[in-house]
């Protein structure tokens, strides 16, 4: 039995079948319509993320399958105190694969012990975010046809951002990629990252505070929200959140061929003029995270 | 300072100089009712000073327990009044319930009844990361 806690569970190889199955969704989705008939994915969102859950759903249902589950804590046993192996393995029982979102690093290890059916882990506090990786790779192939050969600047919020560590993580395996990581110094990207991952794998990557800077030689951008949830202390949070806007006059230096990418939910880091550009492929990557979870949903399926 | 051989049982040797107390604690030696001895600060050749610990008596000794606090210690099991075997100890690959993650987002700071389980990732600088939210043990 599969599940899939981060984006290393899965090889190269895995991945490019997975975007090639979502391609193919994306060609002939009738074809696919009925494929999960009868099986269940369980939502379990100890924590609300509306966008995700929405995106598991949509994928199940595009699939022919059903949902079932909570969008937050409080409206789960947790709340009554149980611990959360008993919730899994409870609803392992009622569900054919779980998709689960919890505030609490390693939670979906913890449930892939006790579960009965297949894991996804659909965001685990500021650790692992693997399906908002495979969303951000189907993007990159579809927008430049590789998933090689480029330069990304990582923008924002690159210390809690685990989007960006899944992200970088999973670029690291693929090859001729640069790194441009732009953030204020108090949210750079951790050293065990640039150690374990950027160094052990011999990535060229550059630092840098100046998002005007480094515009010129990026083929991809990635935005990020810098997220009050991730820290203890909201002058903290008030201080930095302003620290990187996209703007207009900001790309003015930028490639006619760059890709905007942003994980999504954005508060003002980008600003909405933006949205006009041909360049910005946020709104893209959403109908391409559901794509993506359809072909997920089906391969652990399969492979159960 | 005098302390009689032992015939049957078992001597921790080469103990990093200050974890003796450490390693007495985490093998719950105190629990023993045969004699122990926990030396402290023996001169020696390698390290300048050093611990040693005598149990008499033949216990299941947890080596990963060791292995992690003081890699460096040797293990003689003494059998009338000879050493039997003599082990050197290793970094062990995971340990398990020896450290607690202190990382208060990891899932093991609210959900009773796991274990605390670290994983080696790098020999040279024995670092160990938590195998649910990788954080560095000790951070």
């Amino acid at each position: 039995m599969r599940n899939l806690l981060a984006i290393t569970d899965f090889s190269v190889k895995e991945i490019d079948e997975l975007i090639s199955v979502a391609l193919d969704i994306e060609k002939h989705p009738k074809k696919y319509q009925e494929k999960c008939k009868h099986k269940k994915l369980a939502t379990l969102f100890f924590e609300p993320s509306t966008r995700t859950r929405l995106s598991f759903e949509s994928a199940m249902l595009s699939l022919g399958g059903s949902v079932l589950g909570f969008s937050d804590a409080n409206s789960s046993s947790s709340s009554k105190g149980e611990s959360l192996s008993d919730t899994i393995r409870v609803v392992s029982c009622y569900s054919d694969i779980i998709a689960m979102r919890h505030p609490k690093e390693g939670a979906p290890l913890v449930a892939s012990k006790v579960s009965s059916v297949p894991i996804i882990n659909a965001g685990d506090g500021g650790h692992n975010h693997p399906t908002q990786t495979l969303t951000d790779l189907l993007t990159i192939k579809k927008e430049k046809g590789r998933l090689d050969n480029f330069t990304i600047g990582f923008c924002g919020d690159l210390k809690f951002g685990r989007t960006v560590h899944s992200l970088i993580q999973a670029l690291s395996r693929y090859t001729g990629i640069k790194i441009v990581l732009i953030s204020p110094e108090e949210l750079k990207l951790p050293d065990y990252v640039k150690k374990d991952v950027l160094e052990k794998n011999n990535m060229e990557y550059v630092e840098t505070e100046s998002l005007e800077k480094a515009m010129p030689e990026l083929d991809i951008l990635y935005m990020t929200r810098v997220q009050q949830e991730r820290f203890f202390n909201e002058q903290d949070y008030l201080r930095l959140r302003d620290s990187y806007i996209l703007d207009v006059e900001k790309l003015k230096n930028a490639k006619k061929d760059l890709n905007i990418l942003h994980p999504l939910p954005r508060v003002n880091e980008i600003s909405v003029e933006v949205d006009q550009d041909s360049r910005a492929c946020y709104f893209k990557q959403v109908e391409n995270g559901r794509l993506i979870r359809m072909a997920l949903i089906l391969k652990m399926l399969e492979d159960k | 300072m005098i302390i009689d051989p032992i015939k049957n049982g078992i001597v921790i040797d080469h103990i990093e100089a200050g974890k003796g107390k450490e390693i007495y604690n985490f093998l719950q030696l105190e629990d023993l009712i045969c004699p122990v001895a926990l030396i402290k600060n023996v001169p020696s050749k390698k390290n300048g000073k050093k611990d040693i610990i005598k149990i008499d008596e033949i216990i299941d000794i947890d080596m990963d327990v060791l292995g992690y606090i003081t890699p460096e210690a040797t293990v003689s099991i003494i059998k009338d009044g000879k050493i039997e075997s003599k082990r050197k100890i290793a970094l062990p690959q995971v340990v398990k319930n020896v450290i607690k993650c202190k990382n208060p987002r990891c899932i093991t700071s609210v959900e009773q009844g796991i274990e605390h389980e670290f994983k080696l990732v790098d020999k040279e600088n024995k670092t160990y990361r938590c195998v649910y939210c990788e954080s560095k043990a000790n951070d």
